[in-house]
């Protein structure tokens, strides 16, 4: 990677969140940007509206098995010997059917898979990296979600859960050093991944995508976007249980 | 799948839809299969019913959102069909470029825009939306795709554009843009006290100026107005004006716009506007998006909606038939706050159910009162029939079967192009299926 640009990764970059960060990335400056995907023609596609939007920029893909800790390790590996890059934003997550992963236990276990181990093994691969040059922001996106287990959708829950300890377990352990970890925990947004339910009340992609990328500017260790969820989710942690298992959500 | 709560533009009502996100370009084809009849929606920024499946599937373009490719040389740019015309411009304008024709909001997706051909104020010089469109990628519910333009398929594009979405689903589309110097325009603010006068100034501004539009107040009776033109011009210095979109934060209980508030509405609106008689200079979204700065603005009109009647009738009959459609506006006791009256160029669209027509065209939003509403738009839909004219389906909910067949006169070939998955309300209330 050339030395006078920025230098960006987004690990699952077709996810709604991550093309928006990437947009306002290259809208910034020239960057020099690598997309990783688990499938290539959909990155590509990413990739093609990025190069459009800043023709200056320099914008890679690459393809890898987000579900195979040796690939996740390979692929990691693969784009750190090309250079550190100064932030890492990892964002891959699939919103699976509650009733599904109560029914088929297989499919629970690949929603665990995809939106807790996977987004914590890329963490700790670029953490170890990051650690030795003692630089370099990594922003994993969380969720609301994680916070209390719902009966609506705590197979998600848990799995984002695990992030956000995960991203805990990192920072406590990088504290004091140059690198910042970055917990991002957005509310509902209305993205392809929400796009079959209700829109009301749900925050427009654009706006978080801003404040997740100004959140990683500023090494904030964690975020709510929109900012009103830390309230809400402050209420909802703390509600004695008689009454939280009253709620039907 | 959860049946989601959808209703158009003019909140007319609600009703229940299958929501399927279209995101992937790849895999369009696929996303399409057995879902029982389905309707491309994207901003959902028709007034009417011509984004709607009540029962049915709504697949949200809104996902496909991405750039293909853009030639910085000859302005062509691809891109896929959930495009917004807000992020083509905010692109294009500081390289130079800029969408030839754009309607009054640009929150809206270019599948959108090319099913509805929609136009600006400019119709006299570019013509509408489809002029601007030299491919589009079609995908058909059978699994078939097929690429159309104004040389290959001349059949297949000429039903899609204006095609309200019935001939397929549009995944991407080549759309050339136009050079500009800037963001700005140098306007001209005119008051006109007649209808006479209206049609004078639009003559007469017709070579010289790209954009011509008028504001008129239907209360007065009298055809009194304040009529806008607009060049595209090259000016250094301004900067451009960080304007930060408001929300209408709730729905009123009663339309905000009624009896009451219309007369000095109107009379505000006027006076504010005749004051600022003369030239100025206006960036590029403010003169031509000036709602966009409200979101949600068709809050205003209440729980129960409005409508927007907007018709466009031949030249020969234009004067007189405003003049009528005015008087019965009056005499209904309804009122219309943003009326719009703007002349169309000498130009046949060339879409099959396109609206823009030679002659004028009248814009009126009515609040929704039920009955009474409806029985004005009886009187007005007579005037237009006789008149000749048609009515705009991006905005209609509601005119009979016999005033769009009289209206389209190339239904007939249309329907030969219709893909039998796609169904929307209008297409079931004006064409049976």
């Amino acid at each position: 990677m050339s030395e006078n640009k920025n230098s960006i990764v987004i690990v699952g970059a077709t996810s709604a969140m991550a093309e928006h960060c990437a947009r306002l990335w290259v809208a910034g400056q020239a960057i020099d940007l690598t997309l990783l995907g688990r499938n290539r023609a959909k990155t590509e596609a990413v990739a093609a509206d990025l190069r459009v939007r800043s023709p200056q920029s320099t914008i890679r893909v690459m393809e890898a098995n987000f579900g195979d800790p040796r690939q996740i390790r390979a692929a990691v590996d693969g784009i750190v010997a090309g250079g550190l890059p100064t932030a890492v934003l990892i964002a891959h997550g699939s919103l699976p059917d509650q009733q599904t992963c109560q029914d088929d236990l297989a499919m629970a276990a690949e929603a665990m898979y995809v939106n807790g181990i996977s987004p914590a093994l890329f963490a700790e691969a670029f953490a170890g990296h990051m650690q030795r040059a003692n630089r370099g922001t990594l922003t994993i996106i969380g969720s609301v979600a994680g916070e209390r287990g719902r009966k609506s959708n705590y197979v998600y829950g848990a799995a984002k859960g695990l992030v956000t300890r995960y991203a805990e377990g990192l920072q406590h352990r990088l504290a004091g050093t140059g690198v910042k970890v970055v917990l991002v925990k957005p509310g509902p947004t209305a993205t392809p991944m929400t796009a079959h339910l209700p829109q009301r009340g749900m925050a427009g992609v654009e706006s978080v995508a801003a404040q997740i990328v100004a959140a990683t500017a500023k090494g904030q260790p964690v975020l709510y976007t929109p900012g009103k969820w830390a309230l809400i989710m402050l209420v909802i942690a703390n509600l004695p249980r008689a009454i939280f298992n009253r709620m039907d959500i | 799948m959860a049946v989601v709560m959808v209703s158009s533009w003019g909140r007319l009502g609600q009703w229940e839809h299958e929501l399927r996100p279209l995101a992937d370009r790849m895999q369009l084809s696929r996303a399409l299969q057995g879902a029982g009849p389905g309707l491309a929606h994207g901003m959902g920024r028709s007034y009417g019913d011509v984004c709607l499946n009540p029962g049915g599937v709504l697949w949200r373009t809104t996902g496909l959102d991405r750039f293909i490719s853009f030639d910085q040389d000859s302005g062509l740019l691809r891109c896929e069909a959930g495009v917004l015309l807000r992020d083509i411009q905010r692109l294009a304008i500081p390289r130079g470029w800029m969408l030839p024709v754009t309607p009054g909001t640009q929150l809206v997706t270019v599948g959108g825009a090319i099913a509805n051909d929609v136009h600006g104020k400019n119709h006299h010089a570019l013509g509408s939306f489809g002029d601007q469109v030299r491919r589009i990628e079609l995908l058909r519910t059978d699994g078939s795709h097929l690429m159309c333009g104004p040389a290959e398929n001349p059949g297949w594009f000429a039903a899609t554009v204006g095609g309200l979405g019935l001939t397929g689903v549009i995944g991407s589309a080549d759309i050339q843009l136009r050079p500009v110097a800037g963001p700005w325009l140098e306007t001209e603010t005119l008051p006109y006290t007649s209808l006479d006068e209206f049609f004078q100034l639009a003559d007469a501004s017709e070579a010289a100026w790209e954009h011509t539009v008028s504001w008129i107040d239907c209360l007065s009776g009298r055809g009194r107005g304040i009529f806008l033109r607009a060049n595209h011009c090259a000016i250094e210095g301004p900067v451009a004006p960080a304007v930060r979109p408001r929300t209408m934060p709730f729905t009123p209980p009663v339309s905000l716009v009624n009896k009451l508030s219309l007369a000095p509405f109107n009379f505000a609106y006027f006076n504010l506007q005749k004051s600022r008689t003369g030239m100025g200079v206006a960036h590029y979204e403010s003169y031509f998006y000036p709602l966009d700065k409200l979101h949600e603005w068709n809050r205003m009109y209440g729980p129960k909606g409005f409508y927007q009647y907007q018709s466009v009738v031949p030249r020969a009959a234009g004067r007189a038939a405003v003049q009528a459609m005015l008087e019965a506006i009056s005499d209904s006791g309804e009122g219309s706050f943003l009326a719009v009256l703007k002349t169309f160029g000498e130009r046949e669209a060339l879409g099959m159910l396109s609206f823009p027509q030679p002659g004028v065209t009248l814009a009126l939003d009515f609040p929704n009162r039920g009955e009474s509403t409806l029985r004005l738009f009886e009187r007005l839909d007579a005037i237009v029939a006789e008149a000749g004219g048609r009515i705009y389906m991006a905005k209609d909910a509601r005119m009979p079967r016999a005033l769009f067949e009289a209206g389209y006169p190339r239904l007939a070939e249309f329907l030969h192009y219709r893909d039998p998955g796609i169904s929307s309300a209008m297409s079931r209330r004006l064409m049976g299926n």
